[in-house]
């Protein structure tokens, strides 16, 4: 019995307006914040817990349990922070339920914050979408027309701000003590922790920052009950989740599906490959900075722990999917420029070690490797792996250990024969034929 | 204000417009700054907005707009400086009255960003980071924009202009340099000045919100066959070979 597709956050994104108030209301919008704020909000936070979600930015960590990380009330305010900084590559599941529905991330926000005591939430907004920024302000004011934000929500006594915040271009700012600085009005960069974001976040306030999709699930589960979340995916991966498919694929796009679905069904349910005639040879089950898998991996379940053991992460469910043209020493060496560029320069094992590892993948992509640039490579991998505040470092090894790990001989290559000869670029591209005569 | 003559130049390169504002431009950033302020509980949360503003004016982070800001926030020029520098997204010089990026991540590479950045480069004339002579656009190479279902992309002025060509991308440099009318594939009706979408992102709604699509095509991909199959009860999904293929 193969795994359905379950649109829940994305069902009605193919209404004409679909961002707006009215379709949301249309959809039962809003009736779950009218019975949450009858609700003791310690109720929200245990049927969050009930529900078994776990965050949907990556990490994975469960949602309801973050949120009762909080220090009891003391009387000073206490801060819920939107991750909608998504920049992760192959991630782009967030930009996509912002433009569309921006109202499940505002009735969500509204209700976690009544379940934590906050009474001024914030959205952080990577500042390269402006579209998506029109829509999250424009929901925004729709909500408080409507009496949804501001003060005395539904006659409840329950006040709330929400701040909709655009950030400047850095890749760093998805970590989320690097979010928090940066919203504090500083250079992104990541905080040692303990303490963490629950005990002191932003302006050293106790402070729950949650991803956009985690958020925008809350409402729904509230509505149908957290068992209604619960039985859907696997026992210890509750829930539906949105999978986005790129790359040499059919039909890319967003997929929302229960977890614990495979690569194998979510291939067929988009078309296949792009070329049929082609192999799969590597893909990420989610995102740039989760061990690449092979197409050995077709039929490992995507939740968490099948993920794991399998060596890698579930992450963003970003799955980038590259045929047999693609070299995978291009790719890792253009991941790992990424990562370079990104580090945000304030521990010394990843703003040194990523440097390095450009120089080295530069030399194997174009054929200029040296016999023990392989083992130099993982050396390297190694003195970054958990040296570092935050998981950027990490995340820059992921791609390169695996990919020595799967095609080790394709690295060997490297020392004679440029990647571009081996693999020419022009067959791995879309418009590969309009380019062919040139 | 202290006057910014003889000045350090804050890392903006070439060092950049020595002119104080007039003082209706001045009246007008200040209370625009008073307002971004206000939304926020401590005011220095509000530095990332107002140098979105100082560009919505000078079009870049000018050392006029980087004392400004410290003026307002009670912080030294070069704490201002020291934020400015580390994002992307805040020009150290003039930039043009449009931005072109064009994704060069992994995957958009792959798909044709290298091939697309390679055309549009050679065909205006410049490199990263650099203007047309006529101001009109300065090219960029972006990182993942987070639109990966729809590569190769290039995004005009931080708008989506998906599953793009070399001939595309070079169709629609030349109507951003002549002014000829582009629309966006998921945005509004048109494309923004780099200046007014500067002040878009210094959170000053401009009306556009409700212009251009929810969704493309490939964000409702799963939808389409999910709906499919509800209208074709009973299921049947089909299966993938051991290659990856569908079988039907």
């Amino acid at each position: 019995m193969s795994t359905q597709l379950q649109p829940i956050l994305t069902r009605f994104w193919d209404d004409p307006q679909s961002w707006t108030l009215a379709t949301y209301e249309r959809h039962d919008g809003y009736q779950a914040l009218k019975k949450a704020v009858t609700m003791p909000p310690a109720d929200l936070v245990q049927m969050t817990k009930d529900s078994g979600m776990r965050g949907r930015g990556g990490a994975g960590f469960p949602t309801g349990m973050k949120w009762g990380f909080l220090p009891p009330p003391d009387g000073g305010p206490r801060y819920l922070v939107v991750n909608a900084d998504e920049s992760e590559p192959g991630t782009c599941k967030d930009i996509p339920l912002m433009m569309a529905a921006p109202q499940f991330l505002i009735e969500g926000v509204a209700i976690t914050s009544f379940a934590i005591g906050c009474n001024h939430a914030f959205i952080y907004l990577r500042g390269e979408v402006v579209h998506v920024y029109r829509r999250l302000l424009r929901a925004v004011e729709e909500a408080y027309a409507a009496g949804y934000l501001g003060k005395n929500i539904l006659g409840s006594g329950f006040d709330l701000d929400v701040t909709v915040h655009a950030g400047a271009g850095a890749y760093i700012c998805g970590e989320e003590t690097a979010l928090l600085d940066s919203l504090e009005g500083r250079r992104g960069q990541p905080r040692l922790k303990p303490p963490f974001p629950a005990v002191a976040g932003l302006y050293a306030r106790p402070t729950v920052v949650n991803n956009v999709e985690s958020i925008a699930s809350v409402p729904l589960i509230l509505l149908h009950g957290a068992s209604w979340f619960a039985e859907m995916g696997t026992p210890k991966s509750t829930g539906f989740g949105i999978f986005s498919l790129s790359g040499h694929v059919a039909n890319p796009g967003q997929y929302e599906a229960p977890l614990g679905i495979t690569l194998r069904e979510l291939l067929a349910l988009a078309g296949g490959m792009r070329d049929p005639s082609k192999k799969l040879k590597f893909w990420t089950p989610g995102g740039s900075s989760t061990p690449m898998f092979t197409d050995a991996h077709l039929d490992v379940p995507l939740d968490f722990e099948s993920v794991a053991a399998a060596g890698s992460m579930l992450g963003t469910r970003a799955l980038q999917i590259f045929d047999e043209t693609v070299s995978v020493v291009r790719a890792v060496s253009r991941w790992t420029d990424f990562y370079a560029h990104e580090s945000c320069g304030k521990c010394t094992p990843c703003r040194e070690g990523t440097f390095w590892l450009k120089q080295i993948m530069e030399r194997l992509e174009h054929g200029h490797g040296t016999q023990d640039d392989i083992d130099k490579l993982l050396d390297i991998c190694g003195s970054i792996l958990g040296r570092s505040f935050c998981p950027l470092g990490d995340g820059a090894t992921s791609c390169i250990t695996s990919a020595v790990k799967y095609f080790r001989e394709e690295f060997e290559l490297g020392m004679k024969t440029p990647a571009a000869e081996l693999f020419p670029p022009a067959a791995s591209m879309l418009f590969a034929k309009e380019t062919v005569s040139a | 204000m202290k006057t910014t003559d003889s000045s350090p130049n804050y890392g903006v390169v070439p060092s950049g417009d020595t002119a104080a504002y007039p003082a209706d431009v001045l009246a007008t950033l200040r209370a625009d700054a008073q307002l971004i302020i206000a939304r926020y509980p401590k005011a220095r949360s509000a530095l990332l907005p107002m140098l979105h503003l100082v560009q919505s004016v000078d079009g870049y982070v000018s050392p006029r707009g980087i004392e400004l800001c410290a003026d307002l926030l009670d912080l030294t020029a070069v704490e201002v400086s020291g934020v400015a520098t580390f994002y992307t997204q805040y020009k150290r010089h003039p930039n043009g009255t449009y931005t072109l990026g064009v994704c060069t991540n992994t995957l958009c590479a792959i798909m044709g960003g290298d091939e697309i950045w390679a055309a549009i480069s050679e065909y205006l004339g410049v490199g990263h980071d650099e203007t047309t002579a006529d101001g009109m656009v300065t090219l960029e190479r972006v990182e993942c924009n987070a639109a990966c279902d729809y590569a190769p992309v290039v995004m005009a002025n931080w708008e989506f202009f998906d599953n793009q060509t070399p001939e595309s991308t070079k169709t629609l440099a030349d109507s951003l340099r002549s002014g000829a009318p582009v629309t966006p594939t998921r945005g509004p009706s048109k494309v923004c000045s780099f200046k007014q979408v500067s002040r878009v992102l210094a959170g000053f709604n401009d009306g556009l919100a409700d212009e251009g699509v929810g969704a493309g095509p490939a964000s409702l991909a799963g939808l389409k066959v999910a709906k499919a199959m509800e209208s074709a009860r009973p299921e049947s999904v089909p299966e993938l070979a051991q290659d990856g293929k569908a079988t039907t």
